[in-house]
């Protein structure tokens, strides 16, 4: 079986700083992989590799290969809106546009010159219930994105993401600015999500890695120290650097 | 306590301060209101001048301001924010920008007087426009564009940089960033400095002296190319140069009154769709 992502020997560069430094990564469809590490490791910037939001960094260098479905998307001739459509990302701070609920979902669709009512009323439906958020926003659709709560706002930009269908979801420390109820809720909706999307997560929660994630990635400056089962990391990690992390010896 | 001396001693004198530049512009308006509250009426703001602008009304002379500030916009608004999008959208941070940065500055420094001398230069002379609405309001509009950059570009710094990420997250180009998500949240604040300007370019009357103002003319523009009387200009004349400055004295007054109003209702309005437009941003 092909992956559904994977980098070769990926090599990152802001300016003179070496942020990724030869990462070899793979995972396979439908599954959530946890990206950890200690502040500055490169874990976003890595996650960032996959939509090319690096490339809006000035003197930022990608070598290497990044390839979803066995193809590379690191080639400068590639339509970067494109692969931004395929690939979803959810952001550390809820960041919902100051519109309506339902025009914040539907914003994916329009730039993609979808305008029908009926499709958009149809995607949007579909969108919000994926990201457990329809029952709560069903009769409020036209309320501003900015009144409703911090975690609904979050759930809001996961069905924002998913609106356009991607197939790869992309996810920077999606529950750091959430309170503890808002963060169970994204996270077992990031278990459920998996059955139909491929995620990675990047989070500074040690337990959320191990509660949601298949795989976890640890990284440290700029490299890639050790990846395998969650449980195999979290119970039997096998190199010491792991072990302190996870135990939070430092980080 | 020495120190708490000093601070009290150094606030009552902020707040003299403070109070003076508010009593000075409530004395220019009292003087103006006190003056000429007696020359408004409906009369005075529909009728021609007459008797050598001794008598009548100013109604020439405020269509023809209006004409000139819309005109003027009509030019200063698209370009300017076109070049605001530019400067803070597009190029990086760099020499260049800085070098615009300060042509805008620049340009913005520029006495009203020289871009008079200029649009008559350019526009009266060059382009064979003559004394005209076009001309007036290209020159009007030449000067209304730094604060429209300024502003516009101010308003485009103030959008959190998340919603362009999660736009172009999204698959945004970034046109459609800038015209689904920047803008709009930059509205309010773009039409606050469209807004300001208008206010300021109503007032002028140097860049209006060589390009477009009549000095009597008692009827109504129609076309483009042809000149108009203004509220600046014609205030200036009858209380320098009239036929007879005493007696044409109260008609000066209630012109700087129109003027006045129209400035401070400007003003006003951009606060208020400020306010509005900002909160239903939250």
């Amino acid at each position: 079986m092909t992956p559904k992502i994977e980098t070769k020997n990926l090599q990152l560069y802001y300016g003179a700083h070496h942020a990724l430094k030869g990462i070899d990564f793979s995972a396979n469809a439908n599954t959530v992989t946890a990206l950890i590490g200690p502040s500055g490791c490169g874990k976003s910037t890595f996650l960032r590799c996959f939509n090319r939001m690096n490339d809006l960094i000035d003197g930022c260098d990608v070598e290497g290969q990044i390839l979803i479905d066995g193809m590379n998307i690191n080639d400068r001739y590639l339509n970067v809106d494109e692969l931004r459509k395929k690939v979803g990302m959810v952001f550390q701070k809820p960041n919902p546009f100051p519109k309506s609920i339902f025009e914040n979902v539907a914003y994916g669709l329009r730039i993609n010159g979808i305008n029908e009512k009926k499709i958009l009323e149809e995607k949007v439906e579909k969108a919000l219930k994926q990201a457990a958020l329809w029952e709560e926003v069903k009769d409020n659709l036209k309320k501003s994105a900015m009144s409703i709560s911090g975690g609904q706002q979050q759930r809001l930009c996961i069905a924002r993401a998913l609106a356009v269908e991607p197939s790869l979801v992309l996810m920077d420390e999606p529950t750091s600015a959430l309170d503890p109820i808002s963060t169970s809720k994204v996270e077992e909706l990031i278990y459920q999500l998996k059955e139909k999307y491929t995620i990675l997560i990047v989070t500074h929660n040690m337990q959320q890695a191990a509660r949601v994630s298949d795989k976890t990635a640890f990284f440290y400056i700029g490299e890639m120290i050790e990846y395998n089962d969650t449980t195999e990391i979290f119970t039997n990690p096998k190199i010491e650097r792991t072990q302190n992390y996870i135990t939070g010896r430092f980080g | 306590m020495n120190k708490r001396l000093s601070q009290k001693i150094f606030f009552t004198l902020f707040r003299l301060i403070s109070l003076m530049i508010v009593i000075v512009l409530f004395s220019i308006l009292g003087f103006i209101i006190f003056n000429g509250a007696k020359s408004i009426s409906w009369h005075f703001l529909t009728q021609m001048p007459t008797d050598g602008m001794t008598k009548g009304g100013i109604f020439p002379a405020i269509v023809g301001t209006l004409i000139l500030v819309l005109g003027s916009m009509i030019f200063a608004f698209p370009v300017g924010v076109a070049a605001a999008i530019y400067m803070n959208e597009y190029v990086k941070e760099g020499p260049v920008k800085r070098f615009m940065r300060l042509m805008t500055s620049n340009l913005a420094g520029v006495p009203s007087i020289v871009f008079g001398l200029f649009g008559m230069a350019l526009f009266v002379n060059q382009l064979h426009f003559g004394d005209s609405i076009i001309a007036g309001s290209l020159t009007l509009g030449l000067l209304a564009l730094p604060v429209v950059i300024r502003t516009t570009e101010e308003a485009l710094k103030q959008v959190d940089d998340s919603f362009r990420l999660a736009s172009i997250g999204l698959g945004a180009t970034k046109l459609q960033t800038i015209g689904k998500v920047t803008l709009p949240i930059a509205f309010p604040n773009i039409i606050t400095g469209l807004i300001l300007s208008i206010g300021r370019v109503s007032g002028e009357t140097a860049p209006i002296l060589f390009t477009v103002a009549a000095y009597f003319l008692p009827k109504l523009p129609h076309s483009i190319f042809d000149q108009v009387m203004a509220l600046p200009y014609h205030l200036y004349v009858i209380a320098t140069s009239g036929t007879n400055i005493t007696e044409s004295r109260p008609i000066a007054y209630g012109t700087a009154l129109v003027l006045i109003s129209i400035v401070l209702i400007c003003n006003i309005t951009a606060s208020v769709i400020r306010n509005v437009l900002g909160k239903r941003n939250k």
